[in-house]
């Protein structure tokens, strides 16, 4: 089971060292893993995907709150959240497949963020199915190149007041 | 008033209550041992930095109060290696000081560079490079904090030599602020009741008795609660001591070389209790066949260790010591402890009965060779179990566990995770350190004690009454134990007879040497090495090449099926 888990840690030298050298060391796996500040510039957001049966995510939630700089482990797991991850992709282009490559950027609310004679380069967000179908979709054209971020989540907020 | 960072590193430990360090010197500590040079601290001159590590640990071992060393950069940050490793799979507590090149030359490979911090990440329970001089005291305060508490562990904090240089205030912090390092102590009340009730309406319980028993100092209260509903005792190697070794309701250790009584009890209870243990494989066996019939109540501090390799049915999580204290309240106030006793009679019929079948036995030589179990029970009978026991690795250390006994916690001390060769001689050092007046014997294989020989030094610069008992089989005995029985006698690189004549090297060295060729020169040699108080004495035994440690299960076998004598 795919799990995507948010882990706030101290925003020090080393400690991706100390989450990456969890993962290996105990032969749990990484799919996708994103890392950047907070508001609070002393603490750092991880956000892991990462795929496992119940005893394995046990293990990697305890392990994962055992290290000292680790401040709070969430798993999205059964939980209403919103996850979204950008792709940068670099499609062949032809005078002929133009307008067809403009009208998927537009149907997928995507962006144009280069364009050279051969190529235009696309900017997408979104979760995980949009870019696999934008991809599927791209792919008769030509992919040269594909460059994405990893997955990262947040909690929706109650609807209820 | 500023200090150097090297003064400051001292206060700090001597603000810590540290009596001792274990150290080698070297160019980045050099600050550090010219303020020890008139400081009140005591340093411990080793011969290698594993043997320093080793030290400490025995010492952390022996008295429950965390080891301290100091080790150079590079080299002497590596050398340091396996003794953290030891210390972190025995979670024992131990804060190591390397020292590292100066701040700008970090990365530039420089002379004597090692990041020691990216190497000892996964065998340390945490550790530090300290890259402002601001930092120090407040990371030497976090450091000994973070070993002591919790599941202890070795910490490793790294100094560059500038830091060590630069001018400080001395302001040495009195408490830590470390939000996400937050240990839980208190066992939660419905689930220790949920424990409790369990083991109420159980017919058969059984305590399995683990190494947390003795880091919680939780022995009176194991022992309480175990004779208050006479359950019967079982401790893994980590735990001998924790429970009195000669407690009748004491069944001896389990696991691969544990005792027939033990492993079946273990096999056939219906409510475990797993006290301060983790289930290592040694312990279970194939894990699938490993108390099938049980329900099983798991306490330790550490979350990590539950359900990691069994299922637990009542999980606890809390410091063994208050958690135990806490169900003896609950089990006091209880009306069913007078039913539930009495239904155990026929449990403990049982068990007597497999203790009775087969003890822990081995047969005597007629021609007068030694047996290494007979060494094991004359030092028992010399010492009259009043003693610190330390081990090498292998047949040597199965056979201490198994025939001597062990009445009260840090008095075994041995390395049951890591399996370091090696570790017994520089750990029993280290134990005499810290209770000059006990005897303190460490009981060796001829190849373990070779790995950490040099330490014979130390011993001797220090005039340590230290014991070394060799069962001297002219093998790595375990390594070929397991040649005899499972690769058909093909004794590939076991034989070590080439080796030094162990008398003459002790009187090289300085200490006393004394050598046991039959069996019934054992207990001459064992009074005369008694009488020896100033200096290190190395008793070598020359025993049978080819005993085998039993019972034993084959790796990856349920332990029932042990192989007997």
């Amino acid at each position: 089971m795919r799990h995507t888990i948010s882990v706030l840690v101290a925003n020090e030298f080393g400690v991706l060292s100390r989450i990456s050298g969890l993962f290996s060391g105990r032969g749990f796996n990484i799919e996708s893993l994103s890392v950047a500040e907070t508001l609070d510039p002393t603490v750092s957001r991880m956000t892991i995907v990462t795929r496992g049966d119940d005893k394995v995510i046990e293990q990697i939630n305890k392990q994962l709150n055992k290290l000292i700089n680790v401040i709070k482990v969430h798993d999205f797991i059964g939980e209403e959240h919103i996850e979204r991850e950008l792709a940068l992709i670099k499609v062949t282009s032809t005078p002929e497949s133009w307008a067809e490559i403009l009208s998927i950027v537009d149907i997928f609310r995507a962006k144009v963020v280069d364009v050279s004679p051969r190529s235009y380069t696309i900017e997408t967000t979104g979760d995980e199915e949009k870019i696999a179908a934008i991809t599927e979709l791209f792919r008769p054209f030509g992919i040269k190149e594909i460059v994405r971020t990893g997955k990262i989540a947040m909690a929706r907020s109650p609807k209820q007041k | 008033m500023k200090k150097n960072g090297a003064h400051i590193f001292i206060e700090c430990l001597l603000k810590e209550g540290v009596d001792t360090i274990f150290g080698f010197p070297g160019g980045a500590v050099l600050p550090v041992y010219d303020a020890l040079f008139d400081s009140p601290l005591r340093h411990i001159l080793v011969r290698h930095e594993q043997g320093a590590v080793h030290m400490a640990d025995g010492y952390a071992r022996a008295t429950g109060r965390p080891g301290v060393v100091i080790v150079t950069s590079g080299p002497g940050a590596t050398n340091a290696v396996t003794g953290i490793a030891t210390a972190y799979m025995d979670s024992i507590p131990l804060v190591v000081f390397t020292g590292q090149v100066p701040t700008d030359l970090i990365g530039n490979d420089a002379f004597q560079e090692a990041d020691i911090v990216g190497i000892t990440r996964p065998c340390t329970k945490h550790n530090y490079l300290v890259k402002d001089k601001n930092d120090l005291q407040r990371i030497i305060k976090e450091a000994f904090y973070i070993a002591t508490t919790g599941r202890p562990g070795p910490v490793l904090v790294d100094i560059p030599k500038d830091i060590l240089n630069a001018q400080i205030d001395f302001k040495y912090p009195d408490k830590v602020d470390l939000p996400s390092y937050q240990p839980t102590f208190k066992g939660h009340p419905g689930q220790i009741k949920k424990a409790v009730d369990l083991i109420l309406s159980s017919k058969r319980p059984v305590i399995y008795a683990g190494g947390g028993v003795i880091l919680s100092n939780a022995a009176e209260e194991l022992k309480a609660l175990a004779t208050k509903l006479t359950i019967p005792t079982t401790t893994t190697l980590m735990g001998l001591g924790g429970f009195p070794g000669t407690n009748p309701l004491f069944m001896g250790m389990l696991g691969m070389h544990g005792t027939y009584c033990a492993n079946m009890a273990v096999t056939n209870t219906d409510c475990l209790i797993a006290v301060g243990a983790r289930f290592d494989d040694r312990v279970t066996g194939k894990i699938d066949e490993f108390a099938p019939f049980a329900r099983i109540v798991h306490i330790d501090i550490d979350p990590t260790s539950i359900s990691k390799n069994v299922r637990v049915d009542v999980p606890i999580v809390g410091d063994v010591k208050n958690v135990l204290k806490d169900m003896l309240k609950l089990v006091q106030g209880s009306k069913g402890v007078a039913d539930f006793k009495k239904d155990l009679k026929e449990w403990h019929d049982q068990v007597k009965n497999w203790n009775d079948t087969h003890r822990l036995s081995y047969k005597q030589d007629h021609k007068g060779k030694i047996k290494p179990q007979y060494v094991i029970e004359k030092l028992y009978e010399a010492t009259k179990g009043d003693a610190i026991i330390t081990t090498e690795v292998g047949q040597n250390q199965m056979w201490a566990a198994q025939f001597f006994k062990y009445d009260r916690p840090r008095t075994f001390i041995s390395s049951g995770g890591l399996g370091t060769m090696g570790f017994g001689f520089p750990a029993a050092i280290g134990a005499q350190i810290a209770l000059p007046d006990k005897t303190v014997i460490g009981i060796a294989g001829d190849g373990s004690l070779q790995m950490n020989i040099q330490e014979l030094a130390t011993a001797v610069q220090y005039r340590l009454p230290v014991k070394i008992a060799i069962l001297n089989n002219m093998v790595l005995g375990m390594v070929r134990q397991w040649q005899e029985f499972f690769y058909n006698k093909r004794y590939s690189h076991t034989c070590i007879s080439v080796a030094p004549d162990f008398v003459k090297l002790a009187e090289a060295y300085g200490a006393v040497g004394l050598r046991a060729k039959t069996n019934d020169e054992v207990e001459t040699v064992i009074k005369e090495a008694m009488k020896v108080k100033d200096r290190p004495v190395l008793m070598d035994f020359k025993v049978d090449q080819f005993e085998d440690v039993y019972p034993m299960v084959p790796a990856g076998q349920p332990l029932s099926k042990m192989l007997l004598v």
